[in-house]
């Protein structure tokens, strides 16, 4: 087992901590009474975490294509099992994603959420634990384990806290990826009986035959497919993202999303390689309808957070994609793209959460023309808007510049039937832009209907917290946009080696 | 005899524990002193169970085996009494003229199944499964403030069922016995022929046989008494009902399965009925609104998991479902615990009496919604480490349909499950009483989440126990 594994922890085991905190801080939460102690209770214990998490970024050996900060422990001798957990360059950047958006999820919520708000932070900490447990987990077991385990969290995040119709919205996503989990998890135990082991890099080894293969790869395809979403499995979440509450929507964007791709590039593609191969064509295809139902489904939308809800089916399409080209550039650029779309989606769901607590209402019509009141607002909007659609100079631009390139080095045809996808992100963004900040005032819609009853005057720009989020979420948008060397860097020999992996013989 | 005496020393304890109850029935002591009271009797049995754990020895002229298995088993079941004990704080739901008496017969029907875990002869089995009963006859009907009929309703069923079932056992034993002319379980089960197929009366035999155990177990086809005893009987009651008599009957059944040895015939009867109790139980589990009527077609599904892991016939398998029934001891007693404390006037509790629980007991509505999914199966429960080994357990022998037929039960429970977690937290308009529950249910609720997830999560310690208890009996 020590052959896959690195044990580089810098004095102590960082990632069973940055697992282990929310946990212990969400059990503190019990015994706190007043609100504000909580916020604050909240905000340390996800601070604390990502603290912790940096050294993942700063010590990891970048030449090495093991798993990293490794620990092992025995965990049920009975059955074999060990507690393993590490990361190497494909699940590194998906660790720190999740520990900075944490912050961020307790902050956009600080006025917005005042019922039940222990239990509100309880399960945003419970949901992180859940979150960094799958990316750190090399165990099928514990993989499991954590991945169902983020099922509940979430679905209370929409039941409890949700919009008018969450009861239909959070029992439609628990049913559904429930759905898809007991294939996963089908999946897992076959592989255990026939290799007898649940170590994911020595299953990664194990010779399977074809047909063991492709059942091992359809069980998690459906279980993963469900997650991105890729089509024809994307029904649940438009409506789940318009029922959640902020924190909800960006927790499931940012990251509940990335446990797709993430499950079929540590799982799916190193396990059943040949399977993987054979599919793969199918699985584009689907990625490209996704990219050009969602773009078009965005374009019809009147609802902001809907708009984006689609634009994230379109987005990880890209990544979908990327995946399964089989090639350096596209899975980086998946990679990439799995990081960004966490970002700028993250940052649009929080900007339309922002408005919604300004105007009670998230439909375009009720929110155009705000230039003039909330310029900071449309600022960062704007960037995030461009970044989402892939302008150059944003972090949006490199990873879908990559997974381009890599399609028209594979399959042009393909590669040519990106392009409307493209076309289509540029104009939903930049008609949901234009009515936001531009939108002709003087027509029925606009906002000074509503001038007459002192509507107009209580928007308010940005407060300092507000501020703040903007600011954090807009750096890394900016600085991978110009300079995406160190995150590239970071994620390469994991990607060759996998590649390497599951190169056809 | 001295000996006898401490091999017999858990079963002792309830024997005392029934006589002291019949003696205070003709006083009328306080509620609480008769409940510190059992359950001090509860861990008088437990700790004895847990002292002949490593010892073993053959009673009554080889009726009865003491070793680690059953010895394993009695702990659970007096665990078992302990909680249910506990859970039945103040005995709300039984008349307080006849709660030294209620003791009693949970005594003596604790007392019975005890001894299913030990038999080992026809006439020990279907005493022990007689003594059961027939406390629990008399139990159903205790029920106080929902009026007479449907206590007693459910009595008469549970009667009915009851004896419908013991003569069907009657009849399998008496097949057996023909086939083999001995009531000794060890040499009948050697002395049928092998394959069963060459003589199908002794797998006919066996199967009857068996509905004794299935009855207790409320496997398809002897499942229907569960509802209507579950809807009729006081909380208590059904707690006792739904848990305790399925860990006695899975000792039994796993001692016969495991003397009768691998069996493609067998194993092929109770895949079917695995399938259809799973199925049935959950598909009408979906169309319930009261929730002790939900669970107990949702213990009929459960008991279809169960059998999955019996019908395997090998180490890993049995271990499985050993640790499937006590984590479902402790997903179910969380169920009831909530049923029990949120029916303050005994009355039975639907779906819309558990809307905004999540606000007049928060803690409640946690140990609800880790009862749910655990029962459903998700991490990071005791349930679903269950179902994994059990599911690993039927993949390893090669019972692929029957895994897949699970699985998809699996999604179907889920609906109803999440049932309970949506009504829990679901919003009230209203303001609604606060409901403050006393030390003694707090610790409780506080033990049930520990032991759903440290159960689930870190499972060696029970394994070992069980498996050491395995090892006892694998020929």
């Amino acid at each position: 087992m020590e052959e896959y594994l690195l044990f580089n922890s810098p004095g102590y085991p960082v990632l069973s901590y940055i697992m282990l905190m929310p946990l212990v801080g969400a059990l503190v939460c019990h015994v706190l009474r007043d609100d504000l102690a909580l916020r604050i209770w909240g905000l340390i214990v996800t601070v604390l975490t990502a603290l912790a998490s940096l050294p993942l970024y700063m010590l990891f050996d970048r030449t090495s294509a093991r798993y990293q900060f490794a620990e092992v422990r025995a965990w049920i001798p009975a059955l074999d099992l060990n507690y393993v957990v590490g990361v190497d360059g494909i699940s590194v950047l998906l660790v720190l994603l999740t520990t900075l958006m944490m912050p961020l999820c307790i902050l956009c919520s600080w006025h917005f959420i005042r019922d039940r708000l222990a239990e509100f932070i309880i399960v945003l900490l419970l949901m992180e634990a859940a979150m960094i447990g799958v990316f750190i987990s090399l165990n099928t077991v514990l993989f499991y384990i954590f991945w169902e385990g983020m099922l509940v969290p979430m679905y209370l995040l929409i039941a409890v806290w949700g919009g008018p119709r969450k009861d239909y919205a959070s029992i439609k996503f628990f049913l559904y990826t429930l759905a898809g989990s007991v294939f996963l998890l089908l999946a897992l135990i076959v592989l255990y009986v026939q290799t007898d082991t649940f170590f994911i890099p020595e299953l990664m080894s194990a010779e399977l035959t074809f047909p063991l293969q492709m059942l091992i790869f359809i069980s998690c395809a459906v279980a993963f497919a469900i997650k991105i979403p890729l089509y024809p499995f994307h029904t649940w979440l438009p409506v789940a993202h318009v029922e959640a509450p902020t924190a909800g929507s960006v927790i499931l964007a940012s990251l509940l999303l990335k446990m797709g791709c993430y499950g079929f590039l540590r799982l799916a593609l190193p396990i059943a390689p040949d399977a993987a191969r054979f599919c793969a064509p199918v699985m584009i295809g689907l990625a490209l309808v996704s990219i050009v139902l969602g773009g078009c489904l965005a374009l019809a939308q009147t609802d902001i957070k809907r708009l984006i809800a689609y634009s994230s089916v379109a987005h990880m399409g890209f990544a979908t994609l990327g995946i399964f080209l089989f090639s350096s550039q596209g899975i980086r650029g998946a990679l990439l793209q799995m990081i960004n779309h966490g970002v700028v989606t993250g940052a649009l769901f929080i900007g339309v959460g922002m408005l919604y607590e300004r105007t009670g209402s998230r439909e375009i019509h009720n929110n155009s023309g705000l230039s003039m009141l909330m310029p900071a607002f449309v600022a960062f909007m704007a960037l995030f808007g461009l970044a989402a659609m892939g302008f150059p100079g944003t972090n949006g631009f490199v990873g879908e510049f990559l997974i381009m390139l890599a399609a028209f080095g594979v399959s042009p045809p393909a590669a040519a039937l990106l392009v409307p996808g493209v076309v289509l992100g540029a104009a939903y963004m930049l008609r949901l832009l234009q009515k936001l900040i531009w939108a002709d005032c003087d027509g029925v819609y606009c906002l000074p209907v509503h001038a007459g009853d002192g509507f107009y005057v209580t928007l308010r720009d940005l407060s300092a917290r507000e501020w703040c989020l903007m600011a954090v979420l807009a750096a890394p948008v900016v600085w991978v946009g110009l300079y995406p060397g160190p995150l590239l860097d970071i994620m390469n020999c994991s990607v060759e080696h996998l590649l390497l992996h599951c190169a056809a013989p | 005899m001295a000996d006898t005496l401490v091999l017999f020393s858990p079963e002792l304890s309830l024997a005392g524990m029934a006589v002291v109850f019949f003696a205070c029935a003709l006083t009328r002591p306080h509620a609480l002193l008769l409940q510190a009271a059992a359950m001090a009797f509860a861990l008088m049995a437990l700790i004895a169970s847990t002292f002949t754990y490593a010892s073993g020895g053959v009673l009554f002229a080889g009726a009865y085996r003491v070793d680690s298995f059953s010895q394993t088993f009695k702990i659970l079941i007096s665990l078992g009494m302990l909680l249910v004990v506990w859970l039945g704080t103040g005995l709300r739901g039984v008349k307080r003229s006849v709660r030294p008496e209620y003791y009693f017969f949970f005594a003596l029907s604790c007392l019975g199944l005890m001894m299913m875990c030990s038999a080992t002869e026809l006439l020990t089995i279907l005493l022990s499964l007689e003594i059961s009963s027939f406390a629990v006859y008399i139990l159903i009907p205790l029920r106080f403030g929902v009026g007479q009929r449907a206590p007693l309703e459910a009595g008469i069923k549970y009667i009915l069922f009851g004896l419908v079932a013991t003569g069907i056992t009657l009849y399998g034993m008496s097949y057996l016995f023909g086939l083999t002319g001995t009531t000794e379980l060890v040499a009948m089960m050697a002395a049928l022929p092998r394959p069963l197929s060459l003589q199908p009366l002794a797998l006919i035999g066996l199967v009857m046989m068996l509905c004794g155990i299935f009855y207790k177990l409320a496997l398809f086809p002897m499942h229907f008494w569960m509802p209507d005893i579950f809807v009729g009987a006081a909380h208590e009651t059904t707690a006792f009902v739904a848990t305790i008599p399925k860990i006695a009957a899975t000792a039994l059944l796993i001692r016969v399965v495991t003397l009768c040895g691998p069996s493609q015939q067998l194993s092929t009867m109770l895949a079917i009925m695995a399938v259809l109790s799973m199925t049935l139980g959950n598909l009408l589990a979906l169309a319930q609104e009261d929730i002790k009527r939900l669970l107990a077609y949702s213990s009929i599904a459960h008991a279809g998991y169960l059998i999955i892991g019996v019908l395997c016939i090998e180490p890993f398998g049995l271990l499985s479902s050993m640790y499937y029934i006590y984590g479902y001891l402790w997903m179910s007693l969380a169920c009831f615990f909530v049923i029990y404390n949120l029916s303050d006037d005994g009355r039975n509790i639907r779906f819309r009496d558990l809307r905004g629980l999540y606000k007049r007991s928060p803690i409640m509505a946690g140990v609800l919604v880790l009862g749910a999914i655990g029962l459903a199966g998700l991490p990071p429960t005791i349930g679903f480490t269950g179902k994994f080994m059990i599911f690993a357990a039927a993949l390893k022998q090669k019972h692929y349909w029957l895994v897949g037929l699970a699985v998809f039960n699996v999604c179907i429970s889920a609906f109803y499950y999440l049932r309970l977690v949506r009504a829990a937290y679901s919003n009230v308009e209203q303001e609604t009483e606060h409901i403050e529950l006393g030390a003694a249910a707090r610790l409780m609720c506080l033990l049930i989440i520990v032991a759903i997830i440290a159960g689930g999560l870190l499972p060696q310690n029970f394994l070992s126990l069980a498996r050491g208890g395995l090892l006892a009996i694998m020929p």
